[in-house]
């Protein structure tokens, strides 16, 4: 080969005490193409991609930048060497204009008249380029999380970045927005930048990227052409061993209606109206699966149904009323009823993050009889009982005295899962169930949901991974706007369709 | 009440909300940078000591000026070191300071002054004089507009005037400089000032700085403007009155101004009318000295309507992963 990689590192290796996260990672991105690099969560991706961009410093190893050893030890290096990253998290001020968020750290002189001058007119320019429109003065947020991820792009551009780095960036946009995002990489590639793109995302991978890099446990483990690879073999580089893709379920057998939800509206301590008055049931021994783009109600319908937050319309639960606003309309009150809730935010309104594991099993679940002794809990016996959830959902490790900080977040969700499921519930509200878990966890917290199906339990799962939603429902019901677009049946429908109604188009537009 | 009584009362207004405005654009300059800063309060004092007792020794207003804004500075200093480079809490290293400086004034004071913790009356060129401004003395025979100028903008010392220059300059280097688009910035989201490739530190300290500059005259006015020594816990509550001003202000420069004149404006009338007779109730001396008091609470309970503080504020930052 004769044209010098845009990237080459040698040998990184990089460690956070005893924890290893790179060793010895070599890779070469050649210019002008699109390398994907996947990889589980705590693969060491993100830790690799800092060291780039000068967040971090490598314990050992070089950085060969077009064929130069450059050294990187702040990010000011990184964009001089021509870096340009757009993160997870967006790095943006959201009561700034565009056009300042482009220019900060970028300016031309201690006043900034001319400098936004300069930013508008070069905006323009790559906007036509780049078919990256976006309104110059609008604040960051009043525009749409795929308008603010193009913010990103063009501030690295406006930088003169030549290699571009996505961290996870379909993880907040429609199908839509990511397809549009995926044009406009292939713009960009085509017009000689080079690409890097980190995602877990199987699917993207094999329609983006040119190359792909796997990452396990801190290591490279393969680089290959991605035309000459497949989703199955990825997924066991990056896992290690054989995984199911697909979930693997029998038909449903749907019995009597256990939740229906007639005209359920929600404002919230804003005045703003969240859910417009949704209705719809679910069946005993059926998964419902909510499909929608994060933010359009979908987190307020768990909440209303897991008594978080108060709503007005009818909600039964076996037939019986729920109280929406009184003084039955509390968490406990639900879990009374036989409603468990897996909620979106594990870490947040799952878990209390800094108590130990076997405390957290008991959590909404404290006043049981079995778990008393007189005025005082029966601490042996709660911890008795977490002892069993843990074995029975395959927590790792398996010590109920661990805080629930210091297990991954596919364990941390199987704690929460274990302490809902095993309380057998007629209902189970399931958010997220699969939020920064890792591929290995995802199957097996999927079969576990199935199982509680075919005991007869009705499920109500919502998630934005249209994937998981495709694959584990039995019915879908796509929201948008706090409205519910219409049903389909898994079989009858396809990403791109509810792709569409995901964006707001009705059953009958698609 | 006649038109010279207004005008009396607006001139003291001036004065007296001077302090309060100095004090509340430090504030902005820090809470805009992201580091809540409640030690304001001590730091003014400390200028103030400092101030006084330097004029006192070399007979300068100008050095008692200088030591007061390099005492602040010094504190300002330590709440950086504190809040920025530790990541400690910012309200605990703010009250440490108040009581830091509540404290070492009275003891330095002591030990030099010997006179109970105060310092000798000031006089002559250890204080600040007022300034005639040009026309003063032509003008105020013009009807109205004329005693306005003369009466209530004339005849201040030298720091009320800087004061209120400071405002429109404040509202310059905030949204019309590099310096203040990247100070905004790191109070909204240090991790976008961060990843552009700016020192949030640095930015930080900058911003803590100015606060201990703009306390550090504050203070001395207090002691070499307004008041002529230093009297122990002479700001009385004043740091904590502008911050409860630059949340009615909601973090702007401009209203600061309107904020800062309005608590100046209820503390001259209690200072002229020590009661207050209304015709059917008579408002004793002690509602009237507490007005401005009851209006920060007023204020702090959140009865201006929606005031959003800097998104980051009170938050060490911290890189991420």
């Amino acid at each position: 080969m004769t044209t010098a990689p845009a990237i080459e590192l040698k040998g990184i290796s990089k460690a956070f005490g005893p924890v290893q996260a790179n060793k010895d990672i070599s890779i070469r991105v050649m210019p002008g193409t699109i390398h994907g690099i996947i990889g589980e969560n705590g693969a060491g991706k993100s830790t690799l991609m800092s060291i780039l961009y000068g967040f971090y410093k490598a314990d050992k190893g070089e950085i060969y930048i077009s064929g130069k050893k450059v050294s990187i030890p702040d990010s000011q290096a990184a964009i001089a060497a021509g870096i340009g990253m757009v993160f997870q998290h967006f790095k943006l001020v959201e009561n700034f204009t565009v056009l300042e968020n482009v220019i900060l750290g970028a300016e031309d002189g201690a006043l900034l008249a001319p400098s936004l001058r300069k930013a508008r007119k070069d905006l323009a320019a790559l906007a036509a380029e780049y078919e990256l429109n976006v309104d110059p003065d609008a604040l960051i947020q009043d525009i749409g999380v795929g308008m603010q991820q193009r913010v990103e792009i063009l501030k690295a551009l406006y930088r003169q970045a030549d290699i571009l780095i996505l961290d996870e960036p379909t993880g907040v946009l429609t199908p839509a927005e990511a397809d549009q995002l995926f044009r406009i990489l292939h713009r960009l590639k085509d017009e000689g930048k080079t690409i890097i793109l980190i995602t877990h995302k199987l699917r993207e991978i094999m329609e983006a990227t040119d190359t792909v890099s796997v990452m396990r446990r801190g290591e490279m483990t393969a680089t290959v052409k991605t035309s000459e690879t497949s989703p199955q073999a990825l997924a066991e580089l990056m896992v290690g061993r054989k995984v199911l893709l697909r979930v693997d379920k029998t038909p449903a057998q749907p019995g009597e209606k256990v939740l229906e939800v007639e005209n359920l509206k929600v404002v919230d301590s804003k005045g703003v109206v969240r859910i417009k008055g949704v209705s719809f049931d679910v069946r005993a021994g059926e998964i419902l699966g909510i499909a929608g783009v994060a933010g359009n109600g979908q987190s307020e319908l768990l909440e209303v149904l897991g008594g978080m937050r108060n709503g007005t319309g009818t909600i039964r639960v076996n037939g019986q009323d729920l109280d929406l606003t009184g003084k039955f309309s509390d968490a406990r009150s639900r879990r009374k009823r036989g409603i468990a809730h897996v909620p979106e935010d594990r870490q947040r309104e799952g878990l209390i993050m800094d108590f130990k594991a076997w405390e957290n099993t008991a959590f909404g679940y404290d006043d049981d009889e079995a778990y008393q002794t007189g005025l005082l809990m029966n601490n042996a016996a709660i911890r008795e009982d977490a002892e069993g959830k843990i074995e029975r959902f395959d927590v790792r490790p398996a010590n109920a005295d661990l805080e629930a900080k210091s297990f991954s977040g596919g364990n941390q969700q199987k704690l929460v899962l274990a302490r809902e499921i095993e309380r057998d519930p007629d209902l189970l509200l399931v958010g997220q169930p699969t939020r920064g878990v890792d591929i290995g966890a995802i199957e097996f917290i999927h079969q576990q949901i199935v199982a509680l199906r075919d005991k007869g339990k009705a499920i109500l799962l919502v998630s934005v991974e249209l994937e998981e939603i495709l694959s584990l429902s039995d019915r879908i019901a796509v929201i948008f706007d706090g409205q519910l677009m219409g049903e389909r049946l898994p079989a009858e429908t396809h990403e791109k369709e509810l792709g569409l109604m995901m964006a707001g188009m009705t059953g009958e537009d698609t | 009440m006649d038109y010279l009584t207004i005008l009396q009362i607006l001139d003291s207004a001036l004065r007296l909300a001077t302090p309060l405005l100095f004090a509340c654009l430090a504030g902005l300059f820090s809470e805009r940078a992201g580091i809540f800063d409640i030690g304001l309060e001590g730091k003014m004092l400390i200028a103030a000591f400092f101030s006084a007792a330097t004029a006192y020794s070399t007979g300068s207003v100008w050095l008692g000026m200088l030591a007061g804004v390099a005492a602040s500075l010094v504190l300002s200093g330590i709440h950086g070191l504190a809040s920025i480079t530790f990541r400690g809490n910012q309200l605990i290293s703010g009250v440490a300071i108040n009581f830091l400086a509540s404290g070492l004034t009275v003891l330095i004071g002591l030990s030099w002054f010997k006179l109970g913790g105060q310092t000798p009356s000031l006089q002559g060129d250890a204080r600040f004089q007022g300034i005639d401004l040009p026309f003063a003395e032509t003008l105020s025979g013009v009807p109205l507009l004329g005693p306005l100028y003369s009466e209530v903008l004339s005849g201040h010392t030298f720091l009320v005037y800087v004061a209120l220059l400071c405002v429109p300059l404040t509202w310059y280097v905030l949204f019309r400089t590099r310096f203040g688009l990247r100070l905004r910035a790191v109070g909204e989201n240090p991790a976008a000032v961060d990843t552009a490739g700016i020192s949030v530190v640095g930015l930080r300290y900058a911003a803590v700085a100015i606060c201990g500059v703009l306390c550090g005259l504050a203070g001395a006015y207090l002691a070499t403007g307004l008041g002529a020594s230093f009297v122990k816990e002479m700001t009385a509550g004043r740091g904590f009155i502008a911050l409860a001003a630059l949340i009615f202000a909601k973090w702007r420069p401009w209203y600061a101004l309107y904020a800062t004149f309005l608590f100046g404006l209820l503390e001259a009338v209690s200072n002229r009318y020590p009661s207050l007779d209304l015709g059917f109730v008579t408002l004793p001396s002690q509602f009237m000295q507490a007005l401005p008091y009851i209006l920060t609470v007023v204020i702090l309970a959140g009865f201006v309507g929606k005031a959003i503080p800097p998104r980051a504020g009170g938050e060490p930052y911290v890189k991420e992963r």
